[in-house]
């Protein structure tokens, strides 16, 4: 849960470091894969006979996805103990975001193109459009709160309490996709399950934590 | 990406364009549907022989074959919209039956070779408005539902119409899941099945029904949302009582019995008053009854269509 500001130890194993950065690297250019395939499919109008429902479809997909990888990332860590995984929390958040400026902008442009007064109603008046407006608002703060700088500023306690947001913003993506499908639910159990496990494993090893002297990486 | 705003009706589907698509469908008949060759369709091979009926001819452009073709709500090959394409290439169509009964003086077994020569088909291009918002124009082929209802004399106290398509999970693997409660049902009231415009439909843009479209016998209802219009119907049952609908027991809250569409009444999740014709960027306004309002809106007279949706 702790702000990774690279400490002094991990500065000593440069390799581990090189290890991180091949890895994020690699993380940035997997994650550059869906939008490239969208442009690509829409440059060669190989988007289906309806392309703006195509890529709102598809950038909200790859939101959920990539925000359940993130919500992940620390279940994983108290899992396997191992802590590098942490380190890639933010890029794989900063993805997140990402995409879901990529779906909104879709819904604003795309979809709505611009009709303000449409626009108004369905964020009031259609639930899993609330929903997902939602989130798409708690997760602005978090990525502008994303860098060092702003983890300094705001100190460690309340940078988490600011974080922990994101739990909300993933169970309202959630079921803004649930609500959104006409009738095969599939997918959204699918999300729902990602995201209500990862929950649990942080609750329970949270719990152990408190009740073990020992560190959360022994065995 | 590329959007066809201001396309003339000439230029919308290049005829080689899908006439190449006529030649695969051929192919697929020759390879694996022998059935289709002996029947009165294909007996030279060739398209429909069907005159377009002015009468009931949209101005609109219409939407490309290709389009029709791989956009489809066919549940029983999948929930996705590009799954029936893929999912109904080997769907058998050859021998079927359509068993007409129910409050009726003759019920009675069609082979769908008779059907076809029950009354001559026509061409007749009808927009499409689906429930999600999006619609098509498409140039059907069939003819008045009422010709074969007709055959079966329906009785005095027949009110309503239930149609059901064929239940086979082996050759409709949608079927295999939960999604609705199999096999597809749906309804009309008699003097809708009855109306002129309700079409009992075998083919589209001059050929037979691909399998994604509802092949080989469907209806095309074209004021009413898309999900009334019954695909490769097997039964059609005359009641007293009105039936209940697949998509009524789904979600009875969000579909009704009489889904006329209307930009008035919105879906409870999502508006209608706006739609998106597939090919345009832009949205357009629904219009009440899908813009057959002249014709239909005095079946609906004294009724509150916002309570009967």
């Amino acid at each position: 849960m702790e702000p990774k500001i690279p400490s002094a130890k991990q500065r000593q194993h440069p390799r581990a470091d090189l290890t991180v950065a091949f890895l994020k690297i690699l993380i940035f250019v997997l994650a550059l894969v869906p939008l490239t395939r969208l442009l690509i499919n829409g440059y060669l109008d190989a988007l289906g006979a309806n392309p703006v429902e195509k890529i709102l479809r598809n950038t909200g997909f790859w939101t959920l996805s990539i925000l359940m990888i993130t919500l992940w990332v620390t279940p994983l860590r108290l899992l396997t103990g191992l802590t590098f995984i942490g380190r890639f929390r933010r890029i794989l958040g900063l993805f997140a975001f990402f995409y879901v400026v990529l779906h909104f902008l879709s819904y604003l442009v795309l979809d709505q193109f611009f009709d303000w007064p449409n626009i108004l109603k369905d964020i009031s008046k259609r639930p899993y459009i609330t929903l997902g407006f939602l989130a798409f608002l708690i997760l602005i703060p978090l990525a502008v709160t994303s860098t060092d700088g702003m983890m300094r500023r705001l100190g460690g306690k309340r940078w988490r309490g600011l974080h922990q947001w994101v739990y909300l913003a993933g169970f309202a993506g959630v079921v803004h996709f649930w609500w959104l499908v006409k009738k095969d639910i599939t997918e959204p159990a699918l999300f729902a399950i990602a995201f209500s496990v990862a929950m649990l494993v942080r609750v329970l090893m949270k719990a152990r934590k408190r009740s073990s002297p020992l560190p959360d990486h022994t065995p | 990406m590329r959007f066809n705003h201001d396309l003339k009706e000439c230029e919308v589907t290049p005829k080689a364009l899908w006439a190449s698509r006529r030649d695969f469908l051929r192919q697929a008949m020759t390879a694996g549907l022998g059935g289709w060759m002996a029947g009165p369709l294909t007996a030279n091979a060739g398209p429909l022989g069907a005159k377009l009926n002015p009468a009931f001819r949209v101005s609109d452009p219409t939407t490309p074959l290709e389009k029709v073709t791989t956009y489809n709500n066919f549940y029983e090959f999948g929930t996705s919209k590009e799954d029936p394409a893929q999912q109904a290439t080997n769907f058998k169509v050859r021998p079927w039956t359509v068993t007409v009964e129910g409050e009726v003086n003759k019920p009675q077994t069609f082979d769908l070779d008779d059907i076809l020569k029950l009354a001559p088909l026509e061409e007749r291009i009808y927009r499409l408005r689906c429930v999600e918002a999006w619609s098509m124009v498409i140039p059907w082929i069939g003819f008045p539902l009422k010709e074969l209802l007709k055959r079966a004399d329906p009785r005095g106290n027949a009110k309503f119409v239930e149609f059901i398509s064929l239940m086979d999970p082996e050759q409709m693997p949608g079927q295999k899941k939960a999604v609705l409660d199999w096999p597809y049902r749906e309804g009309l009231r008699l003097d809708e099945a009855m109306h002129p415009l309700t079409l009992l439909t075998v083919g589209l843009y001059g050929d037979v029904l691909p399998n994604q479209n509802g092949a080989p016998i469907r209806i095309v209802i074209p004021w009413k949302y898309g999900f009334k219009s019954v695909k490769s119907i097997v039964r059609i049952r005359l009641t007293e009582t009105m039936p209940v609908t697949s998509w009524m027991k789904a979600g009875p809250s969000e579909y009704g019995f009489y889904a006329t569409v209307n930009p008035a009444v919105d879906h409870p999740r999502w508006s209608q008053a706006k739609e998106r014709r597939i090919g345009d960027f832009l949205k357009r306004p629904t219009l009440p009854f899908n813009g057959y309002g002249d014709q239909v809106a005095s079946l609906y007279s004294g009724m509150d269509l916002s309570k009967n949706f």
